[in-house]
């Protein structure tokens, strides 16, 4: 068994995302962004490279691209230049991709994710983002295809960004946090639906191993389509193993584009780079030079919501949040904004983040529901603690509403009613279930007497179940600590 | 048939006047068409069923008063690379044969909006590369004045349909000379307009910033009709700029009194060029002068690069623009089952001609890693100069005149095995496509019994100077009366 590759190599990781821009139309053709049509039906002419058809750029695209800049920090430049990227497949068309190179759309930049402890920050730089047009989809199951392959050109033309790190990245765990943190970012600024399962949102990591203390970085290969985070994250580290394990051999690492299998949890050479590809870049004939104007640019950032990290620490300091509860309200801007209704509606913040952080999100979670598909208002979460604060219904109770509520929606306080969870306070029942409680274990009472107070807990559980969970557990306790005084 | 060798204005009126029905047009321009198939190679392929249809509806819009424009029920042929919907467009290749086109090109669809009649499709060099429109799956194109003669290229089927009177009026496209230099080996008006006066879509792309659609007519007036047709700012297009269509006829004064006609010192040389070629040239320049115009020298310093400059740009943008004839979607696929990348390799060489795959491979090297800087990149730049060499030349001249080519029609075969001779042919006419700018062919005279041509060159966006140049010279002219013998 080898030692552990982190105890003496610095890993070092740049991860190269696609994410897929929210347009109704392709980025050089008018047919729609579709999922799921059948292969080959939301297509134009200019995405099956007919003769003669030219392409125009989606004035949305570029708009969603200064937008995506803006959010992470990066130079948006007044001019850029779209160029060709050729080479043959048979889901490539034109035999070229419509690109970005050498001018891009946005430089610089950067995305500050939580560092390792959770306390505070680490910066991640980013290279460039550039925008360019997706490929086709071909099909090789041989149910569908049979010995040859069939072409799907629905997905051909569809808007992508690419966003590209510098290796600032130094453990997969680091790269999982830059790929959440950059989704959230994407999302906060209705750029894209970044659905990781519809392919929104896909990641290329190239990686490299130096001894620690060493400035010049290693050979690096490049793990292609990581297309969950547990798959960068498993990838990552069995590439790291691979690497380590040739690197303690004496061996040296050649430069090549990998492929992770999940199921032998290994990495594996899909081609050497020894041959570089020549994609033959040049700006595309086809495309005037793409000209953005400092007001556009200003316009876009006026229009552009608070942003995730902003919010994260208005609100550490407005509602007193831990830095962890607010990076978990601040995940999604929908579930920012649930909170912060919900505040309003209700008044102090931290009640109102627990029953969020505890209860609402573990609905989401069992229910497979994102928070801007819930049925449960920010009021009717107010109201239902205020229940609970008013006696009117304990939190267990309370509690087991949740997942009713955030499924079908409703009047917690109806609904309350109509299941009968309306805390027993009355107080001829109470002390009735009281006395029976003490009747039914005499010897408790002498033990509390001689000082083991914690039988109250015991006595207290006989109570609530003799009253079906119902009665108000604060006038419980009132009631047997008298009794038990006397 | 007396309205063979008539003008397209001739023919407006004419139908105008009833004496003629569009039916009637259409009929003799097929018949002339089908007549003249085996002798001049004019057409790719002809339009009989929706052409006579077209014309029937142009006759009855005329009878009702409701005729679209002069060009209504007129008989109008176009380059096979000029896509119709329906209709095959091979481009004179075979990896593109039997491929017809869902779609309809801007140009078709601004002539048939006008109410003109698309008879046919014109014979081409593969993919408009040649200038002998010999490199076609349909055989050479024969030059109307002497058919073993070239009609120049690469649109020598628009010209020669022009020349011979089958139609009017034709159009062709141009992305180093190829409607200029056929129209001059043929003796007809022919017009690159300014990049970006023409919408390039369903134009099959040879080289993107280079290609132009433009028109071909007998006199300077119907090539004005036609181009007001078809020009104009069009969104499906992201180089077509944001002008409206031009109105050219009104410019036709015969007016030339004051105008400078620019001759550049650098075209002006004996060596290389056909010294007949240079004297009716000249006298055509005397002629502009005796109707008023002054004649002065001009520089343009860098002409001498601007071969080399257009086939590293044309080539480099041709070799990723043919990409996509790959035989997956359409077009001539390759048998075998030896896998993707012999799928490719065979396809394309099988489907693609000697001459495309040269260009081909020219570009595929200009454009890669270690040569981009020396030859794209720098070839970029010296585009910026001849640019450049233009501007500076229009300030001191309101039109350049230069042959057109540097010698007439030459015989077919002549030329088709040394490639870096008809490469050298387009001397005179590559700058212009590289700046930008319009430019025109019209017949000024004959050597050796073969039409010569005149170039004129204007400023971007100044077509309708040249046409009006063109006009004046007509009107004091009789070259482009004369017509091609009969077939024996």
């Amino acid at each position: 068994m080898s030692p552990d590759p982190h105890s003496h190599y610095e890993v070092v990781i740049g991860l190269e995302v696609h994410c897929q821009l929210r347009t109704t139309s392709k980025l050089f053709s008018p047919a729609p962004v579709t999922y799921g049509e059948p292969p080959n039906h939301s297509v134009h002419p200019v995405c099956l490279a007919l003769p003669g058809v030219l392409p125009v750029l989606n004035g949305h695209a570029v708009d969603l691209a200064i937008r995506a800049g803006l959010a992470a920090h990066c130079t948006v430049h007044e001019c850029s230049i779209f160029a060709r990227k050729n080479y043959f497949y048979p889901d490539l068309p034109k035999g070229y991709q419509i690109s970005q190179f050498e001018d891009p759309i946005c430089t610089g930049g950067w995305v500050d994710i939580p560092d390792e402890e959770g306390k505070g920050t680490k910066r991640i730089a980013l290279t460039r983002i550039h925008m360019e047009e997706d490929a086709g989809k071909s099909i090789h199951d041989a149910a569908v295809a049979g010995d040859a392959t069939h072409v799907d050109l629905n997905r051909a033309g569809v808007p992508l960004l690419e966003i590209v790190s510098e290796p600032d990245l130094r453990s997969p765990a680091e790269a999982v946090a830059y790929l959440k943190t950059l989704r959230a970012i994407l999302r906060y600024v209705d750029v894209s639906d970044a659905d990781m399962e519809k392919g929104h949102f896909r990641c290329d990591a190239n990686l490299s191993l130096r001894p620690k203390g060493e400035a010049e970085l290693g050979t690096r290969t490049e793990l292609k389509n990581l297309n969950s985070f547990r798959f960068v994250e498993e990838a990552l580290e069995a590439e790291i193993v691979r690497q380590a394990q040739l690197l303690d051999d004496g061996g040296a690492i050649q430069q090549a584009t990998m492929a992770y299998d999940p199921s032998t949890g290994r990495t594996r050479v899909l081609r050497l780079k020894e041959n570089s590809d020549d994609y033959r870049y040049f700006p595309d004939p086809d495309l005037v030079p793409l000209r953005i104007s400092a007001e556009q640019i200003e316009a876009a950032r006026s229009s552009l919501p608070e942003l995730a990290d902003a919010k994260r620490r208005r609100f550490e300091q407005q509602f007193e949040l831990s830095a962890y509860d607010a990076s978990l309200l601040t995940e999604s801007r929908a579930l920012s904004e649930f909170f912060e209704a919900a505040v309003a509606a209700y008044g102090p913040a931290k009640p109102v983040a627990n029953w969020i952080l505890r209860d609402v999100l573990q609905a989401l979670g069992e229910q497979e529901r994102e928070i801007d598909q819930v049925q449960l208002t920010p009021e009717a979460l107010a109201s239902l603690i205020r229940l609970v604060d008013e006696g009117r219904t304990n939190a267990k109770s309370a509690r087991g509403l949740v997942p009713d509520l955030v499924a079908e929606g409703g009047d917690p306080e109806a609904l309350v009613r109509e299941r009968g969870l309306e805390a027993v306070s009355d107080s001829g029942v109470l002390e009735a279930a009281v006395d029976e409680v003490l009747a039914a274990h005499p010897d408790n009472r002498e033990k509390y007497q001689a000082g083991e107070k914690k039988v109250v807990n015991f006595l207290m559980g006989q109570v609530m179940k003799r009253t079906q969970g119902k009665a108000d557990p604060g006038s419980v306790r009132e009631i047997l600590l008298r009794k038990l005084e006397e | 048939m007396a309205e063979a060798l008539a003008t397209l204005t001739e023919l407006s009126a004419a139908l105008d006047a009833g004496d003629v029905s569009s039916a009637e047009l259409v009929d003799a321009a097929l018949a002339r068409a089908e007549a003249s198939a085996g002798r001049l190679g004019a057409f790719l392929s002809l339009r009989g069923e929706p052409a006579r249809a077209a014309a029937a509806n142009a006759d009855r819009r005329r009878a009702a008063g409701e005729r679209r424009s002069l060009l209504d029920g007129v008989p109008v042929a176009v380059k096979d690379n000029v896509v119709q919907q329906g209709e095959p467009s091979s481009c004179a290749s075979h990896i593109l044969e039997g491929f017809v086109s869902p779609y309809d090109s801007t140009v078709v669809e601004r002539l048939e909006a006008a109410g003109a009649v698309l008879v046919g499709r014109t014979n081409m060099d593969e993919f408009a590369m040649g200038s002998s429109t010999e490199h076609s799956i349909g055989g050479p194109a024969h030059n109307p004045w002497d058919t073993e003669r070239s009609t120049g290229g690469s649109s020598g089927g628009s010209a020669a349909a022009v020349a011979a009177g089958i139609v009017p009026g034709a159009l062709g496209s141009d992305t180093g000379g190829s409607i200029r230099q056929p129209a001059s080996f043929c003796g007809v008006v022919g017009l690159k307009p300014t990049y970006g006066r023409v919408s390039r879509w369903g134009l099959v792309a040879f080289a993107s910033s280079l290609d132009q659609i433009g028109v071909f007519g007998r006199t300077a007036a119907d090539a004005a009709l036609l181009l007001e047709a078809i020009a104009g700012h069009d969104p499906r297009d992201s180089t077509s700029l944001p002008e409206p269509a031009p109105n050219l006829s009104a410019a036709l004064d015969g007016d030339v009194a004051g105008l400078v006609v620019g001759l550049p010192r650098e075209y002006f040389v004996e060596e290389g060029v056909d010294p007949e070629v240079l004297a009716c040239v000249r006298e055509a320049v005397a002629e502009l002068e005796r109707a008023g115009a002054k004649v002065r020298e001009v520089s343009l310093p860098n002409t001498r690069f601007a071969i080399a400059t257009y086939y590293l740009i044309a080539t480099a943008e041709a070799s990723s623009n043919l990409a996509r004839f790959d035989g997956v979607r359409y077009g001539h696929r390759a048998e075998g089952d030896g896998g993707l990348d012999a799928m490719y390799r065979t396809t394309r060489s099988e489907g693609f001609g000697a001459e495309v795959k040269r260009r081909i491979l020219l570009g595929t090297y200009v454009l890669s890693a270690g040569y981009y800087d020396a030859y794209y990149r720098k070839a970029m730049q010296v585009r910026t100069l001849l640019r450049r060499d233009f501007e500076q030349a229009f300030r001191g001249c309101d039109v350049i005149a230069t042959p057109t080519t540097p010698e007439v029609a030459f015989r077919l075969g002549e030329k088709t095995d040394d490639p870096l001779k008809m490469y050298l042919s387009d001397i005179y006419t590559v700058s212009c496509n590289l700046a930008g700018i319009p430019g025109l062919s019209l017949p000024c005279g004959f050597a050796h019994q073969m039409p010569v041509g005149l170039q004129l060159l204007g400023p971007a966006l100044e077509e309708a100077r040249l046409l009006r140049v063109a006009d004046a010279y007509q009107r004091r002219s009789d070259f482009h009366t004369r017509r091609p013998p009969e077939p024996a």
